[in-house]
């Protein structure tokens, strides 16, 4: 008995402790409220590491501001969902999805951060400093960009064959059928997911239509069915010709996206070239039987007529739920290419900054895949992630299936065109 | 407070009462509990299925009614018709095709040595979960012969009866030859003795060159003759097309042939290291040269299975794979139950052992047997994962079944909780009719 109590208080003691420890630690953190910020966001592992290493920049800066960051990976869009809903959001986010800007600017929950303007116009290509600006106010802040307009290839294809990395598309077209001549079908193609071809699609379209009909076709104010669609599918089709492609169409509609690249990535290659953004090589990482440059390489998605360092991309956004002159002072610093060459030194990363200089990326290809983001003419976020998610982003219906349909039959561009269109005035009518 | 009288109170009206309070303390909790987590969901589920997409989700939801839309466009969008449909191939094909294995299973194995060991692996896929399954099978089913075990197995068999062409991945360089991998490729312009010809193939790999080719033969006219190469028409850069040019291979082994007006092939050759080839003394006429098509005979490209057409078919075998030794199992104990006399005395009036199984061990079995058609009924309805795990993303949508959809629209990527739950309240409708087949049949065992 007597040991019993014995054990109780020391469990009460313990207990007793910590709540006072407890108590002792939040209150000064309450005194200097307005100096805390905290932030969660999507990035985990190196990411994590590599951003708070931008954030040492900054806290250096300011000791008497205290950043937190918090990684909550995938989850982070139900984390904010629940946090907003509870009341108590983060001070500020960092998101992949740029849809969620727009829904939380809906209901009101975030701040904008036009204070910044003068940082994103001093360090931003100006289509990047646009992205996050919703009905006249900035709202999400590109902080890590992603290139989408790359074309991997096999350097010893490309050998055999004769070829050079083409930057026109009617070199591209022909460079595709001299690697098929040579026996190495050009194109890998990972048709089992959908969303590798809405990207092959929307680069076409951006570069062909042009970035005025590319806004209006993300925004659904000209329909699918115009003509431009039509024109932009019958392009993508004179590529994806069964016989341009690894194991022909039916072999590229099971064919996941990692396995389409290391169809390319071997020292046996079944297609020459695979279509797809800057993330690429850390598909095959592990496994990468290729060195870079000698091994694989890479080269911007070719022009169509006078559309060099068009980018199509996407990229991690930074919104503000709160707004306090700390908060303010970090967003404006995030901004910076100072703070962002700190991250594209560490790698694994693209800085939207124009002002970072290429020659920090740490190795050749990131410089090519990540300095055309900076310098973008024209720069414009992946179409198919702008539409509602029934249409855009939904595996087996919308985009994707019906893209998959056209791979299937790549004779049927108008046919597809009308299905796109009522696919999406479906989905858009059950958005309102 | 007073303690609990726990003896049984004397009889009369109080205690009744009392009785009756103690009944309901008990069923209390177990009430609180399907309120809370069956009856309510369930009820909300089929008013949220009358609301759209935005409606506002509360203790009841609110704001933007829908009416009936939502069924509407369940029988009337094509992807969710087809998940209709797939479910119902299911309910046909599985439970029958599952019990029946099983059956065949169970009464095998009472026949042979080794049955525990046959029992042990026919059981074996049990210990697997579904998803597990699924990622197994989609393997499997690779379309590639090189991944694909199924496939690869098929190739393995095919490869006895047909051995694939040399340069079975060629096709003619020029317009010129016409004709398709199947027939051979014959040149369209017909010649006569003296002139050459060109035979050019191209799209073929480096690798798939024969060993022993020398640069392509520079073709010397010969009279009375047709002479003529077959060459890979491609140098690094593709070179001119159509012409023989330095530093282009001629292909040897190919089978060419000579065929005359009339379309009857004449003569047959095979090309020689430089890639050349002659018939002689064709005499007078105008002939065609073409290449055989055993030259082009394509390996094996392996089935479809994870096509759209094959897909759930592929997708039900994986299933039955797993159930059917659940169903093995349990047939197999309703078996070692029947007594033997039976059996023997069937067999001692003549009986033929088909009919002592048809016409005395199935009926027996019946009951066992209804036991695992409607468990494996209710397994179908709600099938979910597998189909998931199997169907690539191309796919998806040929192989959906009904709970699939059911998920994809509320939480898959689309986030309708008014479609997704019309879908639920449809699916809850299907398993009614089953679950009363069920709960009837309890209450003829008690």
């Amino acid at each position: 008995m007597k040991k019993h109590r014995l054990v109780i208080a020391a469990l009460l003691g313990v207990v007793l402790l910590a709540a006072i420890t407890a108590l002792a630690s939040a209150k000064p953190a309450k005194k200097s409220a307005s100096g805390n910020i905290n932030i969660v966001g999507v990035w985990t592992g190196d990411e994590e590491k590599s951003f708070n290493a931008v954030l040492d920049g900054f806290r250096k800066a300011n000791p008497g501001i205290k950043v937190t960051y918090k990684s909550t990976g995938d989850n982070t869009p139900t984390v904010l969902a629940t946090a907003v809903a509870g009341g108590k959001p983060p001070d500020l986010a960092s998101v992949s999805q740029p849809g969620l800007v727009n829904d939380f600017q809906k209901k009101g929950a975030l701040k904008n951060i036009d204070y910044a303007r003068g940082t994103l116009s001093a360090n931003y290509p100006p289509d990047i400093a646009k992205i996050g600006v919703v009905k006249g106010h900035v709202y999400g802040l590109l902080i890590k960009g992603a290139n989408k307009s790359t074309v991997w290839y096999n350097v010893s294809s490309f050998k055999n064959a004769g070829v050079k990395a083409p930057a026109t598309f009617p070199a591209f077209v022909k460079a595709a059928g001299t690697l098929k001549a040579s026996g190495t079908p050009a194109f890998s193609v990972g048709g089992a997911d959908g969303w590798t071809l809405t990207d092959l699609f929307e680069n076409i379209y951006l570069r062909q239509a042009g970035p005025a009909k590319y806004d209006a076709l993300s925004h659904h104010t000209i329909k699918w069915t115009d003509g431009s669609v039509v024109k932009a599918l019958q392009t993508m089709a004179t590529l994806l010709q069964s016989s341009n492609i690894a194991g022909g169409t039916s072999g590229a509609l099971q064919t996941d996206f990692p396995t389409s690249v290391s169809n390319v990535f071997t020292k046996s290659p079944k297609a020459a070239m695979v279509v797809e953004g800057d993330f690429v090589p850390g598909v095959v990482a592990s496994k990468n039987a290729l060195k870079p440059v000698s091994g694989y390489n890479v080269f911007p998605f070719p022009a169509i007529g006078n559309t060099k360092n068009y980018v199509e991309g996407g990229g991690d956004e930074l919104m503000a739920f709160k707004d306090t002159p700390a908060i303010r002072s970090l967003v404006k610093y995030l901004a910076t290419g100072k703070a962002q060459t700190i991250w594209a030194k560490r790698g694994g990363y693209t800085a939207p900054a124009r002002t970072v200089p290429a020659s920090v990326y740490p190795d050749a290809i990131t410089r090519t895949t990540a300095s055309a983001v900076g310098k973008a003419k024209v720069f414009r976020f992946d179409l198919s992630d702008l539409q509602p998610a029934s249409f855009g982003g939904t595996v087996g219906q919308g985009e994707f299936k019906l893209f998959q349909d056209f791979l299937k039959n790549p004779s049927n561009a108008k046919g597809i065109a009308k299905q796109l269109e009522s696919a999406a005035a479906k989905a858009y009518k059950a958005g309102k | 407070m007073e303690p609990p009288v726990v003896a049984a109170p004397p009889s009369g009206e109080p205690g009744v009462l009392r009785r009756n309070a103690v009944a309901l303390g008990f069923l209390l909790p177990a009430a609180i509990l399907l309120t809370v987590m069956v009856l309510y969901p369930t009820i909300y589920t089929i008013i949220r299925s009358f609301f759209g997409k935005d409606a506002h989700e509360g203790f009841l939801p609110s704001g933007q009614f829908a009416g009936i839309d939502n069924y509407k466009s369940l029988f009337t969008t094509n992807i969710l018709v087809t998940a209709i449909k797939n479910s119902a191939i299911w309910i046909l094909v599985a439970p029958a095709l599952v019990t029946a294995i099983g059956l065949v299973f169970a009464v095998l194995t009472e026949r042979i040595r080794w049955a525990v060991a046959f029992k042990a692996i026919v059981f074996m896929p049990m210990a697997i979960s579904l998803f597990a399954t699924g990622v197994i099978w989609h393997v499997m089913y690779i379309k590639d012969p090189s991944q694909g075990a199924v496939n690869a197995a098929i190739g393995a068999v095919k490869s006895w009866v047909s051995t694939p062409g040399a340069l079975s991945s060629a096709s003619p360089s020029t317009p010129a030859l016409t004709g398709s991998p199947q027939s051979g490729y014959v040149l369209q312009k017909p010649v006569s003795a003296g002139s050459t010809t060109l035979l050019g193939l191209t799209a073929i790999p480096p690798t798939d060159v024969p060993s022993g080719a020398k640069q392509v033969a520079t073709l010397q006219p010969k009279a009375g003759a047709i002479t003529g190469v077959v060459w890979r028409d491609f140098k690094p850069g593709g070179g001119v097309i159509g012409k023989p040019e330095q530093g282009e291979l001629g292909l040897p082994g190919v089978h060419v042939k000579l065929i005359d007006s009339s379309g009857k092939t004449v003569q047959r050759a095979t090309t020689g290291d430089d890639g050349s080839f002659t018939f002689d003394k064709v005499g007078s006429g105008s002939f065609k040269p073409g290449i055989a098509a055993s030259t082009f005979a394509a390996p094996f490209g392996g089935v479809s299975w994870l096509g759209s057409r094959l897909i759930t078919p592929a997708v039900i075998i994986a299933y039955i794979w797993v159930w059917a030794g659940f169903a093995m199992v349990v047939i197999g104990a309703g078996l070692a139950a029947i007594s033997r006399e039976v059996l023997e005395a069937a067999r001692t009036d003549g009986a033929t052992e088909w009919q002592v199984f048809r016409r005395v061990t199935v009926p027996m079995l019946a009951p066992v047997l209804s036991v695992v058609f409607i468990t494996m009924l209710i397994n179908v309805l709600k099938v979910f994962d597998i189909v998931i795990s199997i169907a690539p993303g191309s796919t998806q949508s040929d192989a959906a079944v009904i709970a699939v959809q059911m998920w994809r629209q509320s939480f898959g990527g689309v986030n309708d909780f008014g479609l997704g739950s019309a879908i639920a309240v449809f699916l809850f409708l299907l398993v009614i009719p089953v679950l009363l087949l069920n709960v009837r049949r309890f209450r003829r065992e008690v």
